[in-house]
Protein backbone atom coordinates (compact mmCIF):
# COMPACT_ATOMS: atom_id res chain seq x y z
CA UNK A 1 0.00 0.00 0.00
CA UNK A 2 3.26 2.20 0.40
CA UNK A 3 3.63 2.46 -3.26
CA UNK A 4 2.12 6.30 -4.96
CA UNK A 5 -1.30 5.33 -6.59
CA UNK A 6 -1.71 7.51 -9.74
CA UNK A 7 -4.86 9.67 -9.76
CA UNK A 8 -6.29 10.34 -12.88
CA UNK A 9 -9.62 13.34 -14.03
CA UNK A 10 -13.05 12.08 -13.77
CA UNK A 11 -16.29 13.65 -13.30
CA UNK A 12 -18.98 12.64 -10.80
CA UNK A 13 -22.25 14.76 -10.71
CA UNK A 14 -20.88 17.80 -13.07
CA UNK A 15 -17.84 17.99 -10.76
CA UNK A 16 -13.94 17.37 -11.44
CA UNK A 17 -12.46 14.51 -8.81
CA UNK A 18 -9.32 12.49 -9.15
CA UNK A 19 -10.02 8.68 -8.69
CA UNK A 20 -7.12 5.98 -8.61
CA UNK A 21 -6.35 4.74 -11.90
CA UNK A 22 -7.31 1.09 -12.13
CA UNK A 23 -9.91 1.32 -9.91
CA UNK A 24 -13.03 0.24 -10.01
CA UNK A 25 -16.08 2.92 -10.70
CA UNK A 26 -17.77 1.35 -7.54
CA UNK A 27 -14.36 2.01 -5.50
CA UNK A 28 -13.17 5.23 -6.64
CA UNK A 29 -16.84 6.08 -5.65
CA UNK A 30 -16.88 4.90 -2.57
CA UNK A 31 -13.13 6.15 -2.36
CA UNK A 32 -14.56 10.11 -2.77
CA UNK A 33 -17.38 9.74 -0.14
CA UNK A 34 -20.18 8.56 -2.34
CA UNK A 35 -22.65 6.53 -0.31
CA UNK A 36 -25.68 6.89 -2.74
CA UNK A 37 -25.38 4.90 -5.57
CA UNK A 38 -28.99 4.74 -6.79
CA UNK A 39 -32.22 5.08 -5.32
CA UNK A 40 -34.31 1.53 -4.79
CA UNK A 41 -38.15 1.79 -5.79
CA UNK A 42 -38.78 2.95 -2.39
CA UNK A 43 -36.27 5.79 -2.42
CA UNK A 44 -33.72 4.72 -0.13
CA UNK A 45 -30.42 5.01 -0.40
CA UNK A 46 -28.31 2.38 -1.85
CA UNK A 47 -24.70 1.27 -2.48
CA UNK A 48 -22.89 -1.92 -3.67
CA UNK A 49 -23.46 -4.56 -1.04
CA UNK A 50 -21.81 -7.93 -2.91
CA UNK A 51 -19.00 -6.33 -5.00
CA UNK A 52 -19.12 -9.26 -7.61
CA UNK A 53 -21.81 -8.26 -10.08
CA UNK A 54 -24.71 -10.28 -8.76
CA UNK A 55 -26.86 -7.70 -6.49
CA UNK A 56 -27.13 -4.57 -9.32
CA UNK A 57 -27.15 -2.31 -6.10
CA UNK A 58 -24.42 -0.46 -7.70
CA UNK A 59 -26.07 0.42 -10.62
CA UNK A 60 -24.85 4.26 -12.10
CA UNK A 61 -24.98 6.05 -14.81
CA UNK A 62 -21.46 6.24 -16.95
CA UNK A 63 -20.89 8.45 -19.54
CA UNK A 64 -24.31 8.44 -20.54
CA UNK A 65 -25.11 4.45 -19.95
CA UNK A 66 -27.66 3.94 -17.62
CA UNK A 67 -27.15 1.22 -15.09
CA UNK A 68 -24.11 0.38 -15.44
CA UNK A 69 -22.47 -1.82 -12.46
CA UNK A 70 -19.84 0.07 -10.90
CA UNK A 71 -18.27 -2.83 -9.55
CA UNK A 72 -17.41 -4.24 -13.06
CA UNK A 73 -16.56 -1.22 -14.38
CA UNK A 74 -13.18 0.03 -14.51
CA UNK A 75 -12.36 3.95 -13.98
CA UNK A 76 -10.52 5.54 -17.49
CA UNK A 77 -9.67 9.30 -17.89
CA UNK A 78 -12.50 11.86 -18.78
CA UNK A 79 -15.20 9.34 -17.58
CA UNK A 80 -18.29 10.59 -16.39
CA UNK A 81 -20.39 9.41 -13.39
CA UNK A 82 -23.85 9.93 -12.64
CA UNK A 83 -25.35 8.93 -9.21
CA UNK A 84 -27.95 11.06 -9.79
CA UNK A 85 -30.21 9.49 -12.30
CA UNK B 1 -16.78 -11.74 -34.40
CA UNK B 2 -18.08 -14.62 -35.75
CA UNK B 3 -21.53 -15.75 -35.44
CA UNK B 4 -20.97 -18.74 -33.56
CA UNK B 5 -17.70 -20.15 -32.31
CA UNK B 6 -17.10 -23.70 -31.87
CA UNK B 7 -15.13 -25.40 -29.42
CA UNK B 8 -14.46 -28.77 -28.18
CA UNK B 9 -15.30 -27.91 -24.33
CA UNK B 10 -16.28 -24.93 -23.17
CA UNK B 11 -15.96 -23.81 -19.80
CA UNK B 12 -18.13 -21.77 -17.98
CA UNK B 13 -15.98 -19.61 -14.88
CA UNK B 14 -12.69 -18.55 -14.82
CA UNK B 15 -12.12 -19.26 -11.23
CA UNK B 16 -10.10 -22.11 -9.34
CA UNK B 17 -12.22 -24.95 -10.91
CA UNK B 18 -12.58 -23.22 -13.99
CA UNK B 19 -9.13 -22.61 -14.73
CA UNK B 20 -8.04 -26.04 -13.26
CA UNK B 21 -10.79 -27.45 -16.06
CA UNK B 22 -9.66 -25.51 -18.82
CA UNK B 23 -5.99 -26.32 -18.68
CA UNK B 24 -6.62 -29.90 -18.08
CA UNK B 25 -8.63 -30.10 -21.39
CA UNK B 26 -6.44 -28.07 -23.43
CA UNK B 27 -3.35 -30.11 -22.22
CA UNK B 28 -4.76 -33.09 -23.84
CA UNK B 29 -4.99 -31.58 -27.11
CA UNK B 30 -9.11 -29.96 -26.64
CA UNK B 31 -9.49 -27.02 -28.84
CA UNK B 32 -10.60 -25.01 -25.17
CA UNK B 33 -12.99 -21.69 -24.34
CA UNK B 34 -13.24 -20.25 -21.15
CA UNK B 35 -15.88 -17.76 -20.50
CA UNK B 36 -16.06 -15.37 -17.60
CA UNK B 37 -17.71 -12.04 -16.11
CA UNK B 38 -14.71 -10.10 -15.34
CA UNK B 39 -11.89 -8.80 -16.82
CA UNK B 40 -9.42 -11.26 -15.62
CA UNK B 41 -9.44 -14.92 -14.49
CA UNK B 42 -9.27 -16.25 -10.74
CA UNK B 43 -12.75 -15.63 -9.96
CA UNK B 44 -13.77 -14.24 -6.43
CA UNK B 45 -10.83 -15.70 -4.81
CA UNK B 46 -7.89 -14.97 -6.57
CA UNK B 47 -9.12 -11.32 -8.11
CA UNK B 48 -6.18 -9.53 -8.77
CA UNK B 49 -5.30 -7.30 -5.86
CA UNK B 50 -4.34 -3.86 -6.12
CA UNK B 51 -1.48 -3.74 -3.66
CA UNK B 52 -0.73 -7.34 -2.89
CA UNK B 53 1.02 -10.17 -4.79
CA UNK B 54 -1.16 -13.25 -5.87
CA UNK B 55 -0.12 -16.09 -3.73
CA UNK B 56 1.44 -18.87 -4.76
CA UNK B 57 -1.09 -21.41 -5.32
CA UNK B 58 -2.83 -18.41 -7.76
CA UNK B 59 0.76 -17.93 -9.23
CA UNK B 60 0.74 -21.40 -10.51
CA UNK B 61 -2.64 -21.91 -11.83
CA UNK B 62 -2.28 -18.40 -13.90
CA UNK B 63 0.84 -19.09 -15.50
CA UNK B 64 -0.32 -22.48 -16.59
CA UNK B 65 -3.65 -20.80 -17.44
CA UNK B 66 -1.03 -18.27 -19.72
CA UNK B 67 0.82 -20.97 -21.21
CA UNK B 68 -2.32 -23.70 -22.06
CA UNK B 69 -3.50 -22.96 -25.73
CA UNK B 70 -7.19 -21.61 -24.48
CA UNK B 71 -9.37 -18.85 -26.05
CA UNK B 72 -10.11 -16.80 -23.24
CA UNK B 73 -13.72 -14.81 -23.49
CA UNK B 74 -13.50 -12.49 -20.35
CA UNK B 75 -16.12 -9.21 -19.98
CA UNK B 76 -18.47 -12.35 -21.20
CA UNK B 77 -21.59 -12.94 -19.46
CA UNK B 78 -23.72 -16.26 -20.62
CA UNK B 79 -27.42 -15.35 -21.05
CA UNK B 80 -29.02 -18.28 -22.34
CA UNK B 81 -27.74 -21.98 -22.91
CA UNK B 82 -29.64 -24.97 -24.63
CA UNK B 83 -28.60 -28.25 -23.52
CA UNK B 84 -29.41 -30.16 -26.40
CA UNK B 85 -28.60 -28.05 -29.80
CA UNK B 86 -24.76 -27.70 -27.42
CA UNK B 87 -25.12 -23.76 -28.20
CA UNK B 88 -24.97 -20.54 -25.38
CA UNK B 89 -25.77 -17.41 -26.01
CA UNK B 90 -23.24 -15.07 -24.47
CA UNK B 91 -23.05 -11.26 -24.63
CA UNK B 92 -19.51 -8.91 -24.41
CA UNK B 93 -19.93 -5.18 -23.92
CA UNK B 94 -19.60 -4.64 -27.56
CA UNK B 95 -21.78 -6.97 -28.50
CA UNK B 96 -23.14 -10.60 -28.80
CA UNK B 97 -22.75 -14.07 -30.44
CA UNK B 98 -23.23 -18.11 -29.78
CA UNK B 99 -20.95 -20.60 -28.31
CA UNK B 100 -20.75 -24.21 -29.19
CA UNK B 101 -19.33 -26.88 -27.55
CA UNK B 102 -18.99 -31.32 -27.83
CA UNK B 103 -18.53 -30.83 -23.49
CA UNK B 104 -19.12 -27.86 -21.29
CA UNK B 105 -17.99 -27.86 -17.87
CA UNK B 106 -19.75 -25.69 -15.52
CA UNK B 107 -17.70 -23.61 -12.86
CA UNK B 108 -19.71 -20.85 -12.01
CA UNK B 109 -18.82 -21.01 -8.66
CA UNK B 110 -20.74 -19.11 -5.74
CA UNK B 111 -21.68 -15.66 -3.81
CA UNK B 112 -21.98 -14.47 -0.67
CA UNK B 113 -25.41 -15.83 1.20
CA UNK B 114 -27.01 -13.01 2.47
CA UNK B 115 -29.78 -13.08 5.56
CA UNK B 116 -31.84 -10.15 6.36
CA UNK B 117 -31.52 -8.01 9.66
CA UNK B 118 -32.71 -4.28 10.44
CA UNK B 119 -30.22 -1.88 8.61
CA UNK B 120 -28.88 -4.16 6.39
CA UNK B 121 -29.98 -2.03 2.63
CA UNK B 122 -28.10 0.74 4.57
CA UNK B 123 -24.57 2.11 2.55
CA UNK B 124 -21.95 0.76 4.35
CA UNK B 125 -23.04 -2.74 4.84
CA UNK B 126 -21.66 -4.64 2.39
CA UNK B 127 -20.36 -8.20 2.08
CA UNK B 128 -17.15 -9.85 3.67
CA UNK B 129 -15.91 -11.14 0.33
CA UNK B 130 -17.40 -8.05 -1.21
CA UNK B 131 -15.39 -5.40 0.27
CA UNK B 132 -12.46 -7.44 -0.34
CA UNK B 133 -13.19 -7.23 -3.87
CA UNK B 134 -13.99 -3.61 -3.28
CA UNK B 135 -10.41 -3.14 -1.75
CA UNK B 136 -8.95 -5.00 -4.18
CA UNK B 137 -10.39 -2.86 -6.79
CA UNK B 138 -8.45 0.26 -5.39
CA UNK B 139 -11.17 1.20 -2.30
CA UNK B 140 -8.77 2.67 0.38
CA UNK B 141 -9.60 1.06 3.74
CA UNK B 142 -6.82 2.77 5.70
CA UNK B 143 -8.42 3.72 9.26
CA UNK B 144 -11.47 2.69 8.53
CA UNK B 145 -13.36 0.94 10.95
CA UNK B 146 -15.19 -2.27 10.22
CA UNK B 147 -17.25 -5.12 12.07
CA UNK B 148 -17.12 -8.11 10.07
CA UNK B 149 -20.31 -10.45 10.71
CA UNK B 150 -22.28 -13.46 10.03
CA UNK B 151 -20.49 -16.98 9.57
CA UNK B 152 -17.61 -19.27 8.12
CA UNK B 153 -13.95 -19.43 7.47
CA UNK B 154 -14.46 -16.40 5.01
CA UNK B 155 -14.73 -13.67 7.81
CA UNK B 156 -11.76 -14.61 9.42
CA UNK B 157 -9.84 -14.92 5.78
CA UNK B 158 -11.55 -11.25 4.93
CA UNK B 159 -11.35 -9.99 8.21
CA UNK B 160 -7.35 -10.61 8.03
CA UNK B 161 -7.33 -8.80 4.66
CA UNK B 162 -8.83 -5.81 5.43
CA UNK B 163 -6.79 -5.74 8.40
CA UNK B 164 -3.14 -5.63 6.35
CA UNK B 165 -5.10 -2.85 4.42
CA UNK B 166 -4.80 -0.81 6.94
CA UNK B 167 -8.32 -1.19 8.29
CA UNK B 168 -9.25 -1.21 11.74
CA UNK B 169 -11.35 -3.94 12.79
CA UNK B 170 -13.36 -3.81 15.58
CA UNK B 171 -14.64 -7.28 16.03
CA UNK B 172 -15.64 -10.55 14.44
CA UNK B 173 -18.96 -12.03 15.02
CA UNK B 174 -18.94 -15.58 14.31
CA UNK B 175 -22.52 -17.06 14.60
CA UNK B 176 -21.17 -20.56 15.05
CA UNK B 177 -20.51 -22.12 18.91
CA UNK B 178 -17.36 -22.13 20.25
CA UNK B 179 -17.41 -26.28 20.03
CA UNK B 180 -18.33 -26.74 16.36
CA UNK B 181 -15.20 -24.10 16.01
CA UNK B 182 -12.95 -26.40 17.75
CA UNK B 183 -13.55 -29.58 16.45
CA UNK B 184 -13.55 -27.85 12.86
CA UNK B 185 -10.21 -26.49 13.86
CA UNK B 186 -8.97 -29.62 14.89
CA UNK B 187 -10.38 -31.71 11.71
CA UNK B 188 -8.92 -29.36 9.21
CA UNK B 189 -6.29 -29.61 10.04
CA UNK B 190 -6.59 -33.17 8.15
CA UNK B 191 -6.87 -31.97 5.24
CA UNK B 192 -3.49 -29.37 5.09
CA UNK B 193 -5.55 -26.37 6.17
CA UNK B 194 -3.59 -25.88 9.86
CA UNK B 195 -0.80 -23.31 8.70
CA UNK B 196 -3.03 -21.36 6.87
CA UNK B 197 -5.63 -20.95 9.99
CA UNK B 198 -2.98 -20.22 11.81
CA UNK B 199 -1.72 -17.30 9.75
CA UNK B 200 -5.15 -15.88 9.80
CA UNK B 201 -5.26 -15.99 13.62
CA UNK B 202 -1.63 -14.25 14.01
CA UNK B 203 -2.94 -11.81 11.52
CA UNK B 204 -5.60 -10.99 14.05
CA UNK B 205 -4.09 -11.03 16.87
CA UNK B 206 -6.10 -8.59 19.50
CA UNK B 207 -9.10 -8.40 17.35
CA UNK B 208 -12.70 -8.79 19.48
CA UNK B 209 -13.49 -12.36 18.40
CA UNK B 210 -17.38 -13.12 19.71
CA UNK B 211 -18.39 -16.79 18.98
CA UNK B 212 -22.12 -17.57 19.35
CA UNK B 213 -22.97 -14.16 18.46
CA UNK B 214 -24.98 -12.11 15.61
CA UNK B 215 -25.54 -8.69 14.38
CA UNK B 216 -29.29 -7.47 15.56
CA UNK B 217 -29.53 -4.60 13.62
CA UNK B 218 -27.34 -1.64 11.56
CA UNK B 219 -28.25 1.74 12.24
CA UNK B 220 -27.68 5.12 10.57
CA UNK B 221 -29.24 7.72 9.10
CA UNK B 222 -27.90 7.72 5.36
CA UNK B 223 -25.27 5.26 5.61
CA UNK B 224 -24.27 2.65 8.83
CA UNK B 225 -22.59 4.10 11.51
CA UNK B 226 -22.85 1.58 14.21
CA UNK B 227 -23.81 -2.18 14.66
CA UNK B 228 -25.89 -3.78 17.72
CA UNK B 229 -24.26 -7.18 18.57
CA UNK B 230 -25.75 -9.75 20.50
CA UNK B 231 -23.19 -11.33 22.57
CA UNK B 232 -24.33 -14.16 24.89
CA UNK B 233 -27.00 -12.62 26.71
CA UNK B 234 -26.00 -8.89 26.16
CA UNK B 235 -25.82 -6.64 23.40
CA UNK B 236 -22.99 -4.73 22.39
CA UNK B 237 -22.88 -1.49 20.20
CA UNK B 238 -19.60 -0.97 17.75
CA UNK B 239 -19.08 2.43 16.01
CA UNK B 240 -18.27 1.80 12.56
CA UNK B 241 -17.71 2.94 8.42
CA UNK B 242 -18.57 -0.63 7.33
CA UNK B 243 -20.14 -4.03 8.08
CA UNK B 244 -18.40 -6.95 5.97
CA UNK B 245 -21.16 -9.48 6.41
CA UNK B 246 -21.59 -12.77 5.05
CA UNK B 247 -23.75 -15.85 5.98
CA UNK B 248 -21.42 -18.55 3.77
CA UNK B 249 -22.46 -19.27 0.53
CA UNK B 250 -24.55 -19.80 -2.22
CA UNK B 251 -23.86 -21.86 -5.39
CA UNK B 252 -24.71 -20.18 -8.74
CA UNK B 253 -26.81 -22.46 -10.08
CA UNK B 254 -28.89 -20.35 -12.23
CA UNK B 255 -26.63 -21.92 -15.14
CA UNK B 256 -26.70 -25.53 -14.56
CA UNK B 257 -30.39 -25.03 -13.75
CA UNK B 258 -30.82 -23.94 -17.17
CA UNK B 259 -28.98 -26.85 -18.97
CA UNK B 260 -30.82 -29.14 -17.62
CA UNK B 261 -28.69 -30.84 -14.80
CA UNK B 262 -29.96 -32.13 -11.91
CA UNK B 263 -30.11 -30.30 -8.75
CA UNK B 264 -29.46 -32.34 -4.98
CA UNK B 265 -30.40 -30.03 -1.69
CA UNK B 266 -29.51 -27.06 -3.79
CA UNK B 267 -26.17 -28.11 -5.50
CA UNK B 268 -25.26 -29.81 -9.17
CA UNK B 269 -25.81 -33.63 -8.18
CA UNK B 270 -22.44 -35.21 -10.28
CA UNK B 271 -21.28 -38.94 -10.57
CA UNK B 272 -17.82 -39.94 -11.03
CA UNK B 273 -15.20 -37.67 -12.98
CA UNK B 274 -17.92 -34.67 -11.93
CA UNK B 275 -20.47 -35.81 -14.64
CA UNK B 276 -23.74 -34.04 -13.88
CA UNK B 277 -27.00 -35.41 -15.00
CA UNK B 278 -27.02 -33.98 -18.39
CA UNK B 279 -24.79 -35.83 -21.19
CA UNK B 280 -21.15 -34.14 -21.59
CA UNK B 281 -22.12 -31.38 -19.07
CA UNK B 282 -19.31 -31.94 -16.05
CA UNK B 283 -19.63 -29.49 -12.86
CA UNK B 284 -16.71 -28.50 -10.47
CA UNK B 285 -16.38 -26.30 -7.88
CA UNK B 286 -18.67 -24.78 -5.12
CA UNK B 287 -21.64 -25.48 -7.42
CA UNK B 288 -21.40 -29.12 -6.47
CA UNK B 289 -21.19 -28.41 -2.81
CA UNK B 290 -19.27 -25.80 -0.86
CA UNK B 291 -15.37 -26.95 -0.35
CA UNK B 292 -12.45 -24.11 -1.31
CA UNK B 293 -10.07 -23.53 -3.80
CA UNK B 294 -8.06 -27.16 -3.08
CA UNK B 295 -11.18 -28.94 -3.81
CA UNK B 296 -12.64 -26.90 -6.64
CA UNK B 297 -9.05 -27.26 -8.74
CA UNK B 298 -9.08 -31.05 -7.93
CA UNK B 299 -12.64 -31.33 -9.48
CA UNK B 300 -11.74 -29.22 -12.17
CA UNK B 301 -8.92 -30.94 -13.09
CA UNK B 302 -11.31 -34.04 -12.92
CA UNK B 303 -13.87 -32.37 -15.39
CA UNK B 304 -11.67 -31.06 -17.58
CA UNK B 305 -9.36 -34.33 -18.45
CA UNK B 306 -12.69 -36.99 -17.97
CA UNK B 307 -10.76 -38.84 -15.75
CA UNK B 308 -11.58 -39.81 -11.89
CA UNK B 309 -8.93 -38.47 -10.10
CA UNK B 310 -9.87 -38.66 -6.91
CA UNK B 311 -11.40 -35.28 -6.05
CA UNK B 312 -14.20 -37.23 -3.89
CA UNK B 313 -11.56 -37.39 -0.71
CA UNK B 314 -12.54 -33.77 -0.50
CA UNK B 315 -16.45 -34.88 0.50
CA UNK B 316 -15.88 -35.13 3.99
CA UNK B 317 -14.57 -31.41 4.38
CA UNK B 318 -17.31 -30.14 2.47
CA UNK B 319 -19.56 -31.77 4.85
CA UNK B 320 -17.44 -30.49 7.65
CA UNK B 321 -17.87 -27.04 6.42
CA UNK B 322 -21.90 -27.41 6.06
CA UNK B 323 -22.23 -29.05 9.42
CA UNK B 324 -20.24 -26.09 11.19
CA UNK B 325 -21.44 -23.36 9.36
CA UNK B 326 -24.76 -23.91 8.97
CA UNK B 327 -26.77 -20.80 10.38
CA UNK B 328 -28.65 -21.54 13.38
CA UNK B 329 -32.08 -21.50 13.57
CA UNK B 330 -32.06 -18.13 16.06
CA UNK B 331 -31.32 -16.42 12.80
CA UNK B 332 -34.35 -17.22 11.29
CA UNK B 333 -35.85 -14.24 13.73
CA UNK B 334 -33.08 -11.33 13.11
CA UNK B 335 -35.43 -9.80 10.55
CA UNK B 336 -38.12 -7.78 11.75
CA UNK B 337 -41.29 -7.79 9.94
CA UNK B 338 -40.18 -4.48 8.48
CA UNK B 339 -37.48 -5.43 7.53
CA UNK B 340 -36.48 -5.62 3.58
CA UNK B 341 -36.02 -9.27 2.22
CA UNK B 342 -36.14 -8.39 -1.24
CA UNK B 343 -33.98 -5.60 -1.98
CA UNK B 344 -34.27 -5.03 -5.80
CA UNK B 345 -38.32 -4.22 -5.46
CA UNK B 346 -38.11 -3.20 -1.70
CA UNK B 347 -40.52 -6.56 -0.13
CA UNK B 348 -40.78 -6.21 3.46
CA UNK B 349 -40.61 -9.66 5.33
CA UNK B 350 -44.47 -9.03 6.50
CA UNK B 351 -45.56 -8.51 2.74
CA UNK B 352 -44.58 -12.58 2.62
CA UNK B 353 -46.75 -13.48 5.50
CA UNK B 354 -49.60 -16.48 5.08
CA UNK B 355 -47.36 -17.40 1.32
CA UNK B 356 -46.03 -20.65 1.27
CA UNK B 357 -44.04 -20.66 -1.77
CA UNK B 358 -42.03 -18.54 -4.24
CA UNK B 359 -44.01 -18.73 -6.84
CA UNK B 360 -46.65 -17.23 -4.55
CA UNK B 361 -44.40 -14.40 -3.25
CA UNK B 362 -42.97 -13.43 -6.83
CA UNK B 363 -46.60 -13.17 -8.33
CA UNK B 364 -48.19 -11.26 -5.52
CA UNK B 365 -45.25 -8.82 -4.02
CA UNK B 366 -42.91 -8.86 -6.90
CA UNK B 367 -39.69 -10.45 -4.37
CA UNK B 368 -36.92 -12.14 -6.47
CA UNK B 369 -38.46 -10.47 -10.06
CA UNK B 370 -36.36 -7.15 -9.78
CA UNK B 371 -32.92 -6.91 -11.65
CA UNK B 372 -30.63 -9.40 -9.52
CA UNK B 373 -33.42 -11.70 -10.33
CA UNK B 374 -34.05 -13.33 -6.90
CA UNK B 375 -29.63 -14.13 -6.49
CA UNK B 376 -29.57 -11.90 -3.16
CA UNK B 377 -33.48 -12.86 -1.52
CA UNK B 378 -33.66 -16.11 -3.32
CA UNK B 379 -30.42 -17.77 -0.88
CA UNK B 380 -32.17 -15.57 1.78
CA UNK B 381 -35.28 -17.24 1.48
CA UNK B 382 -34.64 -20.52 1.53
CA UNK B 383 -33.21 -20.26 4.78
CA UNK B 384 -35.89 -17.72 6.39
CA UNK B 385 -39.17 -20.10 4.85
CA UNK B 386 -37.56 -22.84 2.89
CA UNK B 387 -38.48 -21.87 -0.49
CA UNK B 388 -36.22 -23.03 -3.18
CA UNK B 389 -35.95 -21.25 -6.34
CA UNK B 390 -35.05 -23.43 -8.72
CA UNK B 391 -37.04 -22.51 -12.20
CA UNK B 392 -34.87 -20.23 -14.27
CA UNK B 393 -35.54 -18.97 -17.40
CA UNK B 394 -33.46 -16.74 -19.83
CA UNK B 395 -32.08 -14.53 -20.09
CA UNK B 396 -30.20 -15.21 -17.18
CA UNK B 397 -29.11 -11.67 -16.55
CA UNK B 398 -30.43 -8.24 -17.94
CA UNK B 399 -29.41 -8.40 -21.91
CA UNK B 400 -29.40 -6.61 -24.38
CA UNK B 401 -33.14 -6.49 -26.39
CA UNK B 402 -30.70 -7.38 -29.67
CA UNK B 403 -28.53 -10.52 -27.58
CA UNK B 404 -31.94 -12.20 -27.38
CA UNK B 405 -33.56 -11.16 -31.22
CA UNK B 406 -30.52 -11.67 -33.09
CA UNK B 407 -27.54 -12.93 -31.54
CA UNK B 408 -24.22 -12.63 -33.75
CA UNK B 409 -25.13 -8.98 -34.18
CA UNK B 410 -22.32 -6.68 -33.14
CA UNK B 411 -24.65 -3.91 -31.50
CA UNK B 412 -23.07 -0.59 -31.98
Amino acid sequence: MLRAIERIPITVNGEPRMVPRGASVAAALLGLGITEFRRSVTGEPRAPLCGMGICMECRVTVDGALHTLACQTEVCEGMTVRTDE
Amino acid sequence: MNERQEFDVVVAGAGPAGIAAACAAAESGAAVGLIDDNSEPGGQVWRRDRSHAPSQLARFWLNRLERASIHRFSQTRIVAATARSRVLVVEQPRGSFEVSYRKLVLATGARERFLPFPGWTLPGVVGAGGLQALVKSGLDVQGARIVVAGTGPLLLAAASHLRLAGARIQAIVEQAPLPSLTRFALQSARYGKAAQALGLGLDLIGVPLHVSSWIEAAEGARRVSAVRVRVLKKVKTYPCDYVATSFGLAPNIELPVLAGCEIEDGFVAVTGGQRTSVKDVYAAGEITGIGGVDSALAEGQEAGSGNALGADRWLPFKRLLHDTFNPRDELRSLAAPETIVCRCEDVRRSALDGMTCWREAKLQTRCGMGTCQGRVCGAALQFLNGWRNESVRPPLLPARVETLANPGRRSR
